[in-house]
């Protein structure tokens, strides 16, 4: 046997899940839809008749709460898998590194919600006439940090809660209160990105590099953290 | 094949304040087929989590030869494991799940080794894209079979695999099992069917209330005899 290196592990992992979701598409229609729901139920709120009443801090609001939500269902659903016919069991006898099943999973989850995301944000600057062009891969940037930083924390509590049974339920209370440093670092960043009006963007540099800093200390509590949590000991 | 011993000295594992297992101490041996028989809760499937390196135990030592079995001992890609769900993506066809784990595994020509698996558990014919999750219950444990023998592994644990398979499918895992067994392979199996177990075994350790009741080796066992075995062993079970 050869053994392989830890990156082609994780990398393997990563693409056995994008492979699977590749061909059902089930938790990328599942996101999409319940992304595009929370989009819809804002701006049947905020916008009436021809005039838009929402400011970028708002739009940034609302981006990152249907992000908050379509994620939350990626994550309930990233162990799935596993848990069907014990597939768990064969992946952890298996000679591969945890913090590499935990790093595969990540970039996995972390890329199917990147995708929804990049269908949500034209949506949300069509609906609320965000101005997304000008800092367009910042924006691109700020999404993958945000998503990285969330998926992080989650890909462990639904590693967690692998066998619990009200582990939909339990995610969101386990989850939320921990990612709250990375929402309100995205979603400052990102209202400062999508306000036209802003002398500069400071602020927004600011609180990217906070974001990429949270998602590095997450990554690496989550590479230490994932073998004890996924053993259950 | 290796000859190496697996053995266990005053193992105890406890789950807060249960004790699930208590001072077992037993050596299995390769080339032998280890039946793990007991009553449900008597630790069986405790035992194989320890064996299997997915559990630690709370005390007491288990060695492969000179090594330690533990968490991160490269012993575990040495271990095959088949248990009562067949661990493997229904998602995926037969082949992805060998192409998989052989990746996982880093083997070598990994391709003819599929070819030679599928072969060998008769899952050749199956259409290449049909995803496990349509296979019958006796395909998806072949495919386990498959999956775990697919590293040549020295130790090949086995978790009641023949649980909802019908008579010939049955028939056809004891089969595998004596064809490990003559290979020389370390095979322990838990099950609660003594006649399956009786038909090829060579090792019986009963387990009661997480001990060791009865560890017994001998060239063949009749059904009759581990009947005998198994209710003298069990014998004021509360």
């Amino acid at each position: 046997m050869a053994r392989r290196s830890w990156i082609s592990q994780a990398a393997c992992i990563a693409w056995k899940d994008l492979h699977i979701e590749g061909r059902s598409r089930e938790v990328l229609y599942t996101m999409g839809f319940m992304a595009a729901l929370v989009v819809l139920v804002f701006s049947f709120a905020f916008i009436s008749g021809q005039e838009t009443t929402v400011g970028p801090d708002a739009v940034a609001g609302i981006l990152w709460v249907a992000v908050l939500f379509s994620g939350t269902v990626a994550l309930s659903r990233t162990f799935d898998r596993e848990r069907e016919s014990e597939a768990i069991r064969s992946l952890l006898l298996s000679p591969v590194p945890r913090s590499a099943i935990y790093a595969g999973k990540l970039v996995a989850t972390a890329a199917i919600m990147f995708l929804v995301e990049l269908l949500l944000a034209p949506l949300l600057a069509a609906l609320f006439s965000a101005g997304i062009m000008p800092h367009v891969l910042w924006l691109g940037l700020l999404l993958l940090l945000g998503t990285i930083g969330f998926c992080s924390v989650g890909v462990i509590f639904s590693a967690a809660l692998l066998r619990a049974r009200s582990r939909d339920a339990l995610l969101g209370a386990l989850l939320f209160p921990i990612v709250i440093p990375v929402l309100l670092a995205a979603s400052r960043a990102t209202a400062y990105l999508l306000d036209p009006t802003a002398p500069d963007l400071d602020p927004a540099l600011f609180w990217t590099r906070f974001l990429a800093a949270l998602d590095v200390v997450f990554v690496v509590v989550g590479l230490w953290s994932f073998e004890p949590v996924v053993m259950g000991e | 094949m290796n000859d190496r011993v697996l053995r266990l000295v005053n193992v105890g594992k406890t789950f807060g304040r249960h004790r699930a297992l208590a001072d077992v101490s037993l050596a299995f041996v390769p080339g032998r087929v280890a039946a793990v028989l007991g009553p449900n809760g008597a630790g069986k499937s405790t035992l194989l989590g320890l064996l299997s390196t997915l559990s630690q135990p709370s005390q007491g030592r288990i060695t492969l030869g000179d090594e330690e079995l533990s968490r991160h001992s490269p012993i575990r890609a040495s271990i095959g494991y088949v248990g009562h769900e067949p661990g493997v993506y229904g998602d995926l066809s037969a082949r992805q799940n060998l192409r998989l784990f052989a990746s996982l595994y880093g083997l070598a020509n990994a391709e003819r080794c599929i070819d030679e698996m599928l072969a060998r558990v008769g899952l050749e014919g199956v259409r290449s894209e049909a995803a496990a999750r349509t296979f019958s219950r006796g395909m998806l444990q072949r495919l386990a079979l498959a999956r775990a023998l697919l590293h040549a592994p020295e130790i090949l644990l086995f978790d009641e695999p023949g649980a909802a398979l019908d008579p010939a499918g049955a028939a056809w895992l004891a089969g595998e099992l004596q064809r490990e067994r003559e290979a020389g392979r370390l095979v322990v199996l838990v099950t609660h069917d003594l006649a399956a177990a009786a038909a090829i075994a060579t090792h019986v350790v009963v387990l009661r209330r997480g001990r060791v009741a009865r560890d017994q080796t001998r060239a063949s066992f009749s059904a009759d005899e581990l009947r005998a075995i198994y209710e003298e062993a069990t014998r004021g079970k509360a």
